[in-house]
């Protein structure tokens, strides 16, 4: 039997919210003066390819300014310049920066807001701390004496009492009491959630609210580091780390750069022999418009969006790692209840055993499910209304509670007559020991009973009653179903597609967990699991290679969740299980995970895409500015103008100013993230090849041809 | 006619190669994975004091690559240093020690770039026991490395590569060695010459006199160009009719250039377990070094001007005897391996014509390359564009199941970086540096201009891509030209080898991640295509701004 988690039964409320991708001009303004401050070559400095631009820029203003004293070069291989030409190079250089800049600067906003909402939560309250808490002989501190003090001087394992109205003065765990609890500072649920000591709901958030009741929480975390800090600095990016990727790609970048700043420095030593050496502008923009600006400019603001759209969603990444792997991930273990099925079972059928009336047992099953809250206890009440079977909404009688060792629950009616409905062998079981020795027929019949409704992927809930003087008997079967959430199937051929492979974990038995696993189309299931049994299957899937993801929220999950290469811990879980991950999900909706993967892949295509296309800017690049540099001393040199531009000063500055341009054209797709549709690796490459690739090589040809029609009319260019 | 005897030649060729490529790719695969030792290895095992069963972490295997390549860097140039007390020396004084460093390094670095006239410099010791020696052997280091980096794909968590000693010894005992003997005898039987008589005075037809050299050539010749070494014994290289008297030795030497380099990608993909690996790291050599002859024969077939008109074609500096299809054939051969053989001289094709060897050479020469050289560098490319094509995809990129991270990202992007970074500080101190500028315009160009730019490219081109090929109407024999070119050569061999032998230990330690469907494919046509895409964007473009200044600017008028 698995327990009920308390999930909200709803698909993702991913497509509810805005993905938030729209770049308006509030946010470029509120992200303009940030833009600016990050001139300070002291942050430039960790982006190598805009730092060479920084200083391009800053050697080109020098240069425009020094040159009317100086009288600077008026020519360049062999072509006159006009006076402005430098002048222009060094703003548009300038503009190429800020640019990059505001890039970063936007993607940073956006989790800003986000941050200041956070911050408010996070104001010191009143504390109510007790003395000298005794678990043993005043577990409630009823008796003991507390102290007010700053929820900001709250420290690591201090005791302390919330009542209904106070705010959860820091993360604790619940040692006793049971509340409902407004966690909507951090997860924007409005609605209550329940919390109580022990079990797997027994952490609370600082910055909540307790509605109702009183309870006694032990602080588990230190001043300055609870989960609303930490948040804060997530969604802020101030602890943003680069990825193992983004690192690889900054060193793929920077070698590109380099070459190419090889290539500029080596250019006039070699054309002062057979031609004429080009101005320093001239180089310094060739320079420029060859290294990778595109994606050097992008390339934080992709990392900083792809961590925001997470948020977005609702799910707190720990690292930027984790939502690359995310993007790795080759195995999915999935929790059959609340991500693949509804988790709440429902009474589907009831099925009466040879020689029992269909209504007692109706009659049974219904009475004794009265009391039961479940989600199962109501769908047989129901069930047996729909049977035309009406019990009252009163049980009459003693309630018998559900517990794992009986794994039966019933009711004792005023007449001693007893009713038990349970696991199969667990019933059985209760009607010998009362000394039942008819069961004889009946039992091979439940037996049959039981096996084919767990093959069908219900769970057989047998349903007997033991009247005084009467040896007990059976009444038949109540088939309980597991319903598969809609749509679910569609969604793992989707990542069947993408390489992934999804495990059903589930504590049912095998024969159910195989025709649920059927049912939903899963590629595997892991039935009967127990926590050691998840970790086993997770440690033998990383032997093999793969990568894991997994979700998870008790504190029996935790060593699997830190083992796991994703692990999503649910808001609801215990704070071991959150520490444990390195993800954490404020819905507490395991589909999420899905979403993760995706928003993973996203981030990765969005930078591969990027780069392609920077990369390939460049040959449209070179046929502006080659022909443009030497076409005074070899005119033969026209025939690579394919792009007809009218002037050698009009063909560098079109395409340092297309370099410009394109950095704010592609902010938006930079923060959006490029569409990601689950294909084979095939496809998807072909597809974004053709985008970005060809596109990167065309985009430009067009954009510079463009340019150059307005930059001519410039007098002098 | 012409394209006809141009399909003609390339199928050819294409014919014999695909027919060895299989079993010839799978014996060298078995050369290098076999536990069997020949009685003659283990005795050198013995001698040399190595454990054959023992494997090596990259960098014991990058200690016996450097140990035993500066040991011969030594013994080439101590040999010349003392040609005059050494037999059969012809009476030859000693080279320079500038020239000899050159040679020693151009010998030991699978170069063979040639400052001088061998005929007329060195003696027979010299040529057998210093660089025919060497010919032999940094070949094998070539493929050593090459065999390194691919067990570094197939193993998982290990940190050993293989063993460098058996690497080398295996690969010239059991493939360079016997192709040699027999490559040779054939030879032979085509015309090339094979005795120790020195200079022969001979009284000519017309009564002049004449002094004709002899010598061991067929020998020299066949591990030449199966090594891709490329140094001729006659300073005319295969334009001599000694070295390659016939149309159809001229055939026979090109296949004998390409034979290894586009057999490794089968024995590529034999040892990483997947073929069709191998085939598409083959189909994008073959895609380059098609597209090179074509443009090539091309350029020089439509020759400007009433003498390439009534030749049909540009024959300036090529032979008659192999025409323009054989000479284009042989300086696309030369040029995509690392051999730099010549049988026409580059220097004389048209200007655009001329670019293609050059631009052949900056590819990295990986079309196919060198022996081994040429399968790493294309390995190394690969890498990057699995990069990119892994981030195109949305995971992490792999290649043959090995993560792409940060340090493989690192040493791959460090390798492209080498030889452009040599090609141009090269080319342009030699005109930076005002005293060598005056030695370099005054001394080495004898064809001033744009021209002369492009035989100062072209020889720094050649060096550090490790080719040898010349543009020829450059003296080379300059103190600087020696030293600058020697001290490329070294570089542009031996830091990539560094890089490639740390990629390899990289890829060993790490485990293999199974293929799925999110799994880039990189054995289909697409990933061929983006891999051409990357070589030619990522090394071409490098060069784009200096070729404007050298054949473009010469060719576009």
């Amino acid at each position: 039997m698995t327990t009920v988690i308390d999930t909200p039964s709803r698909t993702s409320s991913a497509s509810a919210r805005t993905p938030g991708g729209i770049f308006t001009w509030s946010q470029v303004r509120a992200a303009l003066p940030g833009a600016f401050r990050k001139l300070d070559p002291r942050q430039m400095w960790h982006n190598p390819v805009m730092f060479i631009v920084w200083v391009g820029a800053a050697l080109a203003t020098v240069l425009a300014v020094a040159e009317p004293f100086l009288g600077g070069p008026t020519e360049s291989g062999g072509t006159a310049v006009p006076a402005s030409f430098t002048a222009v190079i060094a703003v548009f250089l300038w503009l190429t920066v800020v640019f990059a800049n505001l890039a970063e600067s936007v993607a940073e906003g956006r989790g800003k807001a986000q941050a200041d909402t956070l911050r408010q939560t996070r104001t010191a309250t009143v504390a109510h701390r007790v003395a000298s808490y005794d678990d043993a002989a005043d577990p409630g501190a009823q008796d003991a004496r507390t102290d007010d003090v700053s929820s900001a001087d709250l420290q690591l394992g201090d005791v302390v009492v919330v009542e209904a109205g106070d705010p959860v003065p820091g993360d604790g765990e619940i040692v006793w009491g049971i509340a409902s609890v407004d966690e909507s500072a951090i997860t924007g649920e409005s609605a209550p959630v329940i919390r109580e000591s022990g079990g797997d709901r027994s952490a609370v958030t600082g910055g909540t609210r307790v509605l109702s009741d009183r309870i006694v929480v032990r602080i588990s975390s230190r001043p300055g580091e609870t989960f609303v800090d930490r948040m804060i600095a997530l969604v802020e990016g101030a602890s943003r780390q680069k990825t193992p990727n983004e690192i690889a790609l900054n060193i793929l970048l920077a070698s590109l750069s380099i070459v190419f700043v090889v290539v500029a420095l080596t250019l006039n030593p070699i054309a002062s022999y057979a031609a004429s050496p080009v101005s320093v502008a001239v180089l310094i923009a060739l320079l420029v418009c060859l290294i990778p600006t595109t994606i050097g400019a992008l390339l934080s603001a992709i990392g900083i969006a792809g961590m925001d759209r997470l948020v977005q969603r609702n799910v707190l990444a720990m690292s930027g790692r984790a939502v690359e792997a995310a993007g790795d991930v080759t195995t999915l273990l999935l929790d059959k209840t609340g991500t693949i099925t509804y988790g709440n079972r429902q009474a589907s059928e009831f099925v009466p055993i040879t020689g029992v009336d269909a209504r007692d047992l109706v009659r049974a099953a219904a009475l004794s499910s009265l009391a039961d809250p479940t989600p199962e206890g109501a769908s047989i009440v129901a069930l047996a209304h729909k049977a035309g079977v009406d019990v009252g909404t009163r049980a009459p009688g003693e309630i018998v509670p559900f517990t794992a060792q009986t794994r039966m629950s019933g009711l004792d009616e005023p007449d001693g007559t007893q009713i038990r409905k349970g696991a199969g062998s667990a019933v059985m079981a209760w009607l010998e020991e009362g000394g039942a020795r008819a069961v004889g027929t009946a039992a091979a019949e439940v037996a049959a009973a039981v096996e084919r409704i767990a093959q069908s992927g219900g769970t057989p809930l047998v349903v007997a009653v033991r009247t005084p003087g009467e040896p007990g008997r059976v009444l038949g079967l109540v088939h309980l179903k597991d319903v598969v959430k809609e749509g679910i199937a569609d969604r793992f051929a989707e990542l069947r597609a993408m390489g992934i492979r999804t495990v059903m974990i589930t504590g049912d038995n095998p024969l159910t967990a195989k025709a649920i696993a059927a049912e939903a189309g899963v590629d595997d299931f892991l039935a009967e699991a127990t926590p050691e049994d998840k970790l086993e299957l997770i440690r033998r899937e990383q032997e093999g290679g793969n990568l894991v993801a997994m979700t998870g929220d008790g504190t029996n999950d935790a060593p699997a969740l830190a083992q796991a290469d994703v692990g999503v811990a649910m808001n609801s879980g215990t704070s071991a299980a959150k520490e444990a991950g390195n993800m954490v999900d404020l819905d507490s909706d395991p589909t999420k995970l899905i979403d993760v993967v995706r928003i993973g892949k996203q981030l990765l295509i969005t930078r591969g895409a990027l780069t392609t296309f920077s990369i390939a800017n460049d040959i449209a690049k070179y046929f502006a500015i080659i022909p443009a540099m030497f076409m005074g001393v070899f005119p033969g040199l026209e025939a690579l103008n394919i792009m007809g531009l009218s002037s050698p000063s009009s063909a560098v500055v079109s395409a340092i100013v297309f370099n410009a341009l394109v950095i704010v054209v592609l902010i938006p797709l930079a923060l959006r993230g490029v569409r990601y549709r689950p294909l084979d690796a095939s496809k998807i490459l072909g597809r974004n090849l053709l985008v970005y690739g060809l596109g990167g090589i065309v985009a430009p040809f067009v954009g510079i041809w463009l340019i150059d029609l307005v930059v001519r009319l410039i007098p002098g260019y | 006619m012409g394209w006809v005897w141009a399909v003609a030649a390339l199928a050819t060729v294409a014919l014999v190669l695909a027919a060895v490529y299989r079993s010839f790719g799978d014996y060298m695969a078995g050369v290098y994975t076999t536990p069997r030792d020949w009685r003659v290895e283990r005795g050198l095992y013995r001698v040399l004091g190595v454990d054959p069963r023992s494997g090596q972490t990259w960098q014991a295997y990058l200690r016996g690559v450097l140990t035993f390549s500066a040991v011969g860097l030594l013994l080439v140039y101590a040999l010349q240093r003392t040609q005059q007390w050494l037999p059969y020396s012809l009476g030859l004084p000693a080279p320079s020690a500038d020239l000899s460093f050159n040679t020693a390094a151009s010998f030991v670095g699978n170069t063979n770039w040639q400052s001088y006239s061998p005929e007329l410099t060195l003696g027979y010791t010299v040529q057998l026991a210093g660089l025919a020696v060497q010919n032999f052997v940094s070949a094998a280091v070539g493929m050593a490395v090459a065999v390194a980096l691919v067990r570094g794909f197939a193993h998982r968590r290990t940190s050993t590569i293989g063993n460098f000693w058996v690497d080398l010894v295996r690969g010239c005992f059991r493939i360079l060695l016997p192709i040699s003997v027999v490559g040779a005898l054939v030879l032979i039987v085509g015309g090339v010459v094979q005795n120790f008589d020195g200079f022969t005075d001979v009284t000519t037809v017309a009564g002049g006199a004449q002094s004709i050299p002899g010598g061991p050539v067929a020998s020299q010749e066949v591990i030449k160009l199966l090594g891709t070494n490329g140094g001729g014994f006659f300073n005319a290289n295969s334009a001599h009719p000694f070295e390659n008297p016939t149309a159809w030795t001229n055939v026979l030497e090109v296949l004998l250039m390409l034979v290894i380099p586009f057999s490794l990608p089968r024995t590529f993909g034999r040892m990483v377990g997947d073929h069709r690996q191998g085939y598409a790291i083959l189909a994008a050599m073959g895609v380059l070094f098609v597209a090179s002859y074509t443009a090539l024969t091309l350029l020089e077939s439509a020759g400007h001007g009433t003498a390439p008109q009534l030749a049909g074609g540009a024959m300036e500096g090529k032979e008659a005897r192999f025409g323009i299809v054989g000479s284009t054939l042989f300086a696309t051969t030369s040029t995509t391996t690392s051999t730099g053989a010549v049988n026409s001289m580059h220097d004389s094709y048209t200007a655009l014509g001329g670019m293609v060897p050059m631009l052949n050479m900056m590819l990295g020469e990986v079309a196919p390359g060198g022996v081994g050289s040429g399968l790493y560098g294309m390995l190394v490319m690969a890498v990057i564009a699995v990069f990119i094509a892994g981030l195109l995809v949305g995971r992490t990129p792999e290649y043959l199941g090995k993560k792409i991270g940060p340090r493989e990202i690192k040493l791959a992007s460090l390798y492209i970086l080498v030889t452009p970074t040599l090609v141009l500080a090269g080319t342009a101190l030699s005109f930076a540096i005002p005293a060598v500028r005056e030695s370099v315009t005054s001394t080495s160009i004898w064809n001033p201009g744009v021209h002369g730019m492009s035989e100062v490219l072209y020889a720094f081109t050649s060096a550090a891509n490790n080719n040898g090929s010349a543009f020829a109407g450059l003296t080379a024999n300059t103190p600087w030209m020696n030293t600058a070119l020697g001290v490329a050569i070294l570089l542009g061999r031996f830091v990539p080898i560094v890089l490639v032998l740390a990629l390899a230990g990289s890829l060993a330690r790490q485990d293999k991640v199974p293929a799925t469907s999110g799994t880039l494919p990189t054995h289909r046509p697409q990933f061929v295509g983006l891999l051409v895409g990357v070589v030619l964007v990522l090394t071409a473009l490098t060069y784009f701004p200096v070729l404007a200044l050298g054949p473009l600017a010469e060719g576009l008028v």
